[in-house]
């Protein structure tokens, strides 16, 4: 969360440099070599946090030959059920069909998922690609270098706009959430808040006595009042961000 | 005692002492005229201050010359109190050809015009009792103090207003630039005045094709000093296209300006001259503008490429000219300036690729279309899911769909099945 608020603040004011915010923001952060500087040091973090989720995967996947990664509702793979679901909430959104009943992840949520994984793959190969240049052009021809900035600030607004709005608005926004889903802080949701968000999962786990087993203590008001103010402040920064980028992209 | 009475006193006391001595049709010698205009406090009608220090005469550039030699309608003692000052008619009698120069001149034409406030001769050579050769430090045109004097009119922008001048804080301009700077800071000599591009008797409006600062001839103006400069420059596409008579190519003050010079090597100028590129070469600002160099420097800070960079400043050529910097053979010389490790393949980077252009960069072109289309396609899916979920979510009641279940509802269920 951390590195892609810091690469997002470091990026922006590139993307947008017309504007003034973008040249005061740069200015702030301490001159042209400082941005970079960090933008660069953000870019390791997160690449060290995918290429470790990735290891996690493989760990589950390869050697504890846990198959429910991979495939099933534990899995974050697309399955056919997240179309249906996906279809039914539409039904749902006209009053034409009752809420679906969503399993561990919902569609959107691995969309959010494979959105940000993609977005990383491709967002951090076309900037290691500028970053060390002069080893690619070894390899492929210049042109490519054009093609990799308008790629990655093009994914790179897209990442942030998404996360800025549509996760913003499907994660902690709407009405069920409001102000903010707390669950990254605390690891915890209640009884009564899976039940209604993922019946399917809910009913799965009784059935299977896996509930038990995750049952916990709720969370502790110190941790829940840290999450807040965390995720305030996430919150707040991203729309600000939106809301420069907006104006400045609308008044290009 | 009133002042002016004092002064009759005087007068008169003067007269009788020195009317002995002056015949009629003889020459006035200087000790005469002396006698009278020569005593401190010396008035005429409405203390009028006819006073002439004898020791700042003589110190003076005209101090071996007689009064009468200017003063030529006073040829008796006592003489009118009507005599004129003596204007530049009267220079003219010894400055000949420097007044007819003057005449020409915008200074000239605005008095014979009846510009009351336009410069005559003492405007700028000071009191003719005390005036000093230019070379002279204490000289208001003095190389270093020729830009005060002129400041005297030039920094006034109600003049002018009176007179139409186009730039109305030229003096002030120029104090900040980085000749009025060497000039009065580091008192250099060498360092342009205002008659060092606009000539001093003969000064001419810009429009007038005679001006030293007409656009026509201000490139051979600034290359009295700037001479390497200015031969670089006429080797330069600009400066042929110049020489050719091509009436929007750029000349010196296009890109540096005229009062205002700054020095070249502070990051204002160095941001400030990409737009002045840019007014003629509106596209290549814009895709510059497209890659990390533009947005570096729109953000403010020069550490990266700018125009003159690669192109060259005066020296510039087309690509298609083996001497560009920017020509292939040089290519990758130019760009090893701030990339060291740059190959034949780095110099393939177009910093001036265009994504809108299909036919010069298709690759970039259907790239950033994609990239386009993925933006709008996103977010037209999820603006619409999102918006059709709020307003389904504001209807709906907060309540769990799901009721309560209890672990004997599960042995229920598992019994049911």
């Amino acid at each position: 969360m951390m590195s892609f608020l810091g690469l997002a603040a470091t990026g922006l004011p590139l993307r947008f440099s017309w504007a003034p915010w973008a040249s005061n923001l740069a200015h702030a952060i301490g001159g042209f070599r400082v941005v970079l500087f960090f933008h660069k040091t953000f870019a390791v973090l997160l690449t060290l946090c995918f290429l470790l989720h990735l290891g996690y995967l493989a760990y589950l996947a390869f050697v504890r030959r846990e198959k429910d990664v991979l495939w099933g509702p534990n899995s974050l793979v697309p399955q056919p059920k997240d179309l249906l679901d996906l279809l039914a909430h539409f039904r749902w959104f006209f009053w034409a069909g009752p809420k679906p009943r969503f399993d561990r992840f919902t569609y959107w949520e691995k969309f959010d998922y494979w959105a940000v994984f993609w977005g990383m793959a491709i967002i951090g190969t076309s900037g290691y690609v500028m970053w060390f240049s002069w080893f690619f052009a070894l390899l492929v021809p210049g042109w490519l270098f054009n093609i990799a900035l308008v790629i990655h600030s093009e994914e790179a607004l897209l990442a942030v706009w998404f996360i800025f709005t549509i996760h913003f608005f499907n994660s902690h926004i709407r009405p069920e959430k409001f102000p903010m889903d707390l669950v990254i802080f605390t690891g915890r949701v209640s009884d009564e808040e899976m039940r209604g968000e993922r019946p399917q999962e809910y009913r799965r786990l009784l059935r299977e006595g896996g509930l038990k087993s995750i049952e916990a203590d709720p969370p502790p008001l110190w941790l829940r009042n840290f999450g807040r103010i965390i995720g305030f402040s996430v919150i707040s920064t991203g729309f600000l961000l939106f809301g420069l980028t907006l104006l400045a992209f609308l008044r290009a | 005692m009133s002042n002016s009475k004092r002064c009759e006193v005087v007068l008169v006391l003067a007269l009788l002492l020195v009317a002995p001595w002056v015949a009629a049709g003889e020459e006035l010698s200087n000790e005469t005229c002396l006698a009278c205009h020569g005593l401190e406090g010396f008035a005429g009608a409405e203390d009028r201050p006819l006073f002439v220090s004898a020791e700042a005469f003589a110190d003076s550039v005209h101090g071996p010359f007689s009064c009468t030699g200017c003063h030529t309608d006073v040829g008796a003692v006592p003489h009118e109190e009507t005599i004129k000052r003596p204007g530049p008619k009267v220079c003219a009698q010894c400055h000949g050809d420097v007044v007819a120069a003057y005449e020409q001149s915008i200074h000239g034409q605005a008095t014979s015009n009846g510009a009351s406030d336009a410069a005559t001769c003492t405007s700028c050579h000071g009191p003719p009792h005390t005036m000093k050769r230019s070379t002279d430090p204490g000289s208001p045109v003095y190389q270093l103090a020729l830009p005060r004097t002129c400041g005297l009119c030039h920094g006034d922008p109600e003049l002018a207003k009176r007179h139409n001048i186009p730039v109305a804080n030229a003096y002030q301009l120029y104090m900040d630039s980085i000749h009025g700077r060497a000039l009065t800071r580091s008192g250099l000599l060498v360092a342009a005045n205002c008659s060092s591009c606009h000539g001093s008797h003969d000064i001419r409006q810009r429009s007038d094709p005679e001006s030293k600062v007409n656009r026509a001839n201000v490139p051979s103006t600034c290359g009295t000093c700037h001479a390497g400069i200015a031969e670089a420059y006429f080797e330069g596409v600009h400066g042929r296209a110049f020489k050719d008579g091509n009436p929007i190519v750029p000349e010196c003050a296009d890109c540096h300006s005229a009062h205002a010079i700054a020095r070249v090597d502070t990051d204002p100028w160095k941001l400030k001259i990409l737009s002045e590129c840019g007014n003629c070469h509106r596209q290549s600002l814009r895709t510059y503008r497209d890659t990390l160099h533009g947005q570096v420097t729109a953000l403010g800070f020069t550490p990266t490429a700018r125009c003159s960079d690669c192109h060259g400043s005066h020296r510039v050529f087309p690509a298609s000219d083996p001497k560009s910097s920017i020509s292939p053979v040089n290519l990758v010389a130019t760009c090893q300036k701030c990339h060291p490790r740059a190959n034949e393949n780095f110099v393939l980077f177009s910093p001036h690729a265009d994504p809108h252009d299909r036919e010069k960069n298709p690759s970039l072109y259907y790239a950033a279309q994609m990239m386009h289309y993925l933006l709008i396609g996103v977010f037209a899916f999820f603006g619409m899911h999102t918006g059709l979920w709020l307003l389904r979510s504001l209807f709906e009641s907060r309540e769990p769909e799901e009721p309560r279940r209890t672990p004997s509802d599960d042995a229920a269920e598992s019994e049911e099945e």
